[in-house]
């Protein structure tokens, strides 16, 4: 029936591991992956509770549909409380670990309490033991990998591993995957060092099969993949530019952020966009993408693998960067270039290897530093404050020098760790923190994409552009085109995109599918292998409860209306170039008519007849 | 017409739907680790690239089991091993110089690519066309026709010949 119906428990202070029956009256209300581990942290830890303290918890979770033959059916999340927003947090991440969980036989692992010293999870199957990780602590997690693959003496086993930011405290370190996938945001590596747990290393050979119609099922993935390899950005876009596809054409509307949002157009987008990763470069003669690359099941295949040029300054002399490894998406590129005002191509990759190598959000990491270097612009902080880096808006050197301290931790490295809001706190100009609920934005700017800047200020994890995507409909027209720059009606589409993404979240699936498919095409896939009846109207009503269950968790967790807000410079400063020239965000208009449509207070509450009509 | 499993690895990104394919027609379950065809990643290369038994004509595996388990399937020229007759000894994995023969513990017997009877559900699943099912005596035909549309198209540019390519340009152009 698409679940394993086994979770495993890991009491990281006492050592010991159990299993236990997964609770199926929440599976058919909560689906799996994001939904159905919300459901169990907002059961599990009091939402008040110190995010760093062992009384968190932290969730590594599957979807029914993952582990199976469903395009994009590889996908897993870690849900825990964030230290970096005080929100639930959830990070979704591809690559193969997620797949590799589900077929050692378990749908999510519930790590608790602290270990005494640095551990990793070594799961084979049924065996789940606790190991010794004292010589992995202090290594990155290209090394920690290579560690771990030489000690195991199995090349088939999969990693996600955290590095030395989030050993260090940096508030926004993820968990990275096969060397270079992430559940990247919100600081669940943080979460998972502070519990000194290192690593999850995973072998399975169970599979995944008792499915409820196995044949419907087939017939639902042929077509899925059908639809998938016939629509333009899924069969087309995505796998020749990734994500990438979109940097030119955001900066064309006039929505993408640079200078720590302080403009809407970059002029060195050509030179950083998808379509220049395909260009030999000058020097060598080779393109900066070596290939696209694929998740598991995943018939897209957005994924960049690129290589750096040699002589490139950041890495002469460091052959240990020299091989293929993960490249830009786009919001990498955005973070680490266009919000920094950075057109160094091989400067952007060889910053994103180094958060991949280390484990940090390229997104809240570029975001932070380009706050950093409006303050340093404005003369708040010097030299004084950056070890001596001259942190100028558009210096390669500033942005990998910076990315070298952050992966260690080290100097200013360690205050970039803590995110942008602290940073600017700390030196007195919290107006400058491009975040909402502490987390940095995403690359699309609110001021041109109306939806968006709703989508931002209520998403439960802080700033995110993946919690309700309305840039398909604003933008690409998916499912229906609607005016970017009018923000009446948004208040609908936000929500309705929230309810559907929390929906596919909750799935195994990618959202990225979502491109091509609807809820129309997904839910006859989880249906067919899931007990119960999953239609799309079922997946909606699920979707929304997963949404007001994380938003009833963070209310919980001190959080309030007051909290769904934009920085000013986005609903005072308009938009200086471009179609949407002259336009602020208009949050105030839409804001009011969300509460309502969402059934919730005016001061964004969940009244009882919402609480009742979702059974929460 | 026999047909060949015809691999083309500058197509493959790596997804692994052959092998769930081939895991589920085989064993009923979506399981990598059982299936018959590997995609191997070379990660510092960035390059994929899918493997298995190619069917071999004076097949070592069939050679070397001394209870006559893999038997010639002379409708695919596949070598199919059976079952019931295989005891597990594991001579075929040492004999098969390309490592595509493999023990599974699970049911004490040896597992290979055996053509799913004349239809691969691994290169109906490839999203790529990386894996395809081809005439036996053409596997070459494609990159032939490739090659072909690379020439000269007559006399009149007979003494012009385009720049060189390499094949690895070439795979990379046209992967």
């Amino acid at each position: 029936m698409a679940w394993t119906q086994n979770v495993l428990r890991v009491n990281l202070s006492s050592g010991e591991t159990a299993k236990e029956a997964l609770n199926m009256t929440w599976a058919d209300s909560y689906l799996g992956q994001r939904g159905l581990a919300s459901k169990y942290l907002a059961e599990e830890i009091d939402p008040a509770v110190d995010a760093l303290s062992p009384d968190n918890k932290l969730i590594m979770v599957t979807g029914p549909l993952t582990g199976t033959m469903a395009s994009t059916g590889g996908r897993y999340s870690v849900v825990t409380k964030s230290p970096l927003t005080g929100a639930i947090a959830c990070s979704n991440s591809g690559g193969f670990i997620g797949a590799e969980i589900k077929m050692a036989g378990w749908d999510m692992i519930i790590f608790e309490g602290r270990a005494d010293t640095p551990v990793y999870l070594y799961l084979e199957n049924e065996k789940a033991e606790l190991l010794p990780a004292d010589d992995l602590w202090g290594k990155s997690v290209w090394e920690a990998d290579e560690r771990l693959h030489q000690k195991h003496q199995d090349p088939l086993i999969r990693i996600a591993c955290v590095g030395r930011a989030a050993e260090q405290g940096n508030l926004y370190a993820g968990i990275i995957n096969d060397l270079h996938r992430a559940a990247g945001r919100s600081g669940v590596g943080t979460v998972m060092a502070s519990k000194n747990l290192k690593a999850l290393v995973c072998r399975g050979t169970r599979g995944v099969g008792n499915l409820k119609d196995p044949l419907r099922f087939l017939q639902a993935v042929e077509q899925g993949k059908r639809v998938l390899a016939e629509n333009a950005v899924t069969g087309q876009g995505l796998p020749q530019y990734g994500t990438q596809v979109l940097m030119n054409v955001i900066n064309e509307m006039g929505a993408l952020p640079t200078r720590n949002m302080q403009e809407v157009q970059f002029e060195g987008t050509h030179n950083i966009s998808g379509e220049a990763m395909h260009e030999p470069r000058s020097s060598d003669g080779q393109p900066n993408l070596t290939t696209n690359a694929a998740c598991f099941g995943c018939t897209i295949a957005c994924g960049r693998i690129a290589t750096l040029d040699k002589g490139h300054f950041t890495v002469e002399n460091k052959p240990g960067y020299w091989g293929a490894s993960g490249g830009l998406e786009y919001e990498a590129a955005w973070a680490l270039g266009s919000d920094t005002c950075i057109d160094d191509l091989d400067a952007l990759t060889y910053a994103n290897f180094l958060c991949n190598e280390d484990g940090f959000d390229p997104i809240s990491f570029g975001s932070t530093l380009a706050a950093a270097m409006e303050l340093y612009e404005m003369g708040v902080i010097t030299e004084q404050d950056t070890d001596g880096i001259e942190l100028k808006f558009g210096s390669a050197q500033a942005l990998t020098r910076t990315a070298e301290l952050t992966a260690r931790g080290e100097g200013f490295g360690k205050v970039l760790g803590l995110g942008s809001k602290r940073l600017c706190e700390k030196y007195g100009h919290p107006e400058l923190s491009m975040t909402v609920k502490a987390q940095e934005f995403p690359a699309y700017d609110p001021r041109g994409i109306q939806g968006m800047g709703l989508a931002y200020a209520t998403s439960n994890r802080g700033a995110c552009h993946l919690r309700g995507y309305t840039v398909a409909s604003e933008v690409l027209g998916i499912p229906e085109k609607t005016d970017p720059l009018v923000s009446e009606g948004k208040a609908e589409l936000v929500k309705a995109f929230q309810d559907a993404t929390a929906a596919v979240d909750s799935s195994g699936l990618c959202v990225f599918t979502t491109f091509a498919w609807t809820l129309d095409d997904i839910a006859p896939q989880i249906d067919a292998a899931c007990e119960g009846d999953w239609s799309t109207e079922k997946l909606l009503e699920v979707g929304e409860r997963i949404w007001n269950l994380e938003r009833d968790f963070n209310l919980k967790a001190g959080l309030t209306g007051k909290d769904d807000t934009l920085p000013k410079r986005l609903r005072k400063d308009a938009a200086k170039s471009g179609p949407a020239k002259g336009m602020v965000s208009e949050l105030d208009k839409m804001l009011p008519r969300y509460y309502e449509i969402r059934g919730w207070t005016p001061q964004g509450e969940l009244t009882a007849a919402t609480r009742q009509r979702l059974g929460l | 017409m026999l047909r060949a499993l015809n691999l083309e690895a500058q197509k493959c990104t790596g997804c692994l739907q052959c092998e769930l394919a081939c895991s589920y027609e085989n064993e009923g379950v979506f399981n990598p680790a059982r299936s018959r065809i590997k995609v191997f990643n070379f990660h510092d290369e960035g390059r994929f690239a899918p493997y298995t038994c190619t069917q071999c004509e004076q097949a070592w595996c069939l050679h070397a089991c001394p209870v006559e388990a893999i038997v010639l399937n002379t409708a695919t020229g596949a070598k199919e091993v059976i079952e019931d007759i295989c005891v597990g000894c594991k001579v075929c994995t040492i004999a098969c110089p390309f490592g595509t023969v493999n023990y599974n513990q699970a049911s004490g017997k040896v597992i290979k690519c055996d053509l799913c009877g004349g239809d691969p559900w691994c290169a109906k699943a490839c999203p790529t066309g990386a894996i395809s099912y081809v005439d036996l005596d053409n596997t070459g035909l494609d990159r032939m026709r490739a090659w072909a549309q690379q020439s000269p198209a007559g006399p009149a540019s007979y003494n012009t010949p385009r720049s060189p390519t390499t094949p690895a340009d070439f795979t990379r152009q046209n992967g």
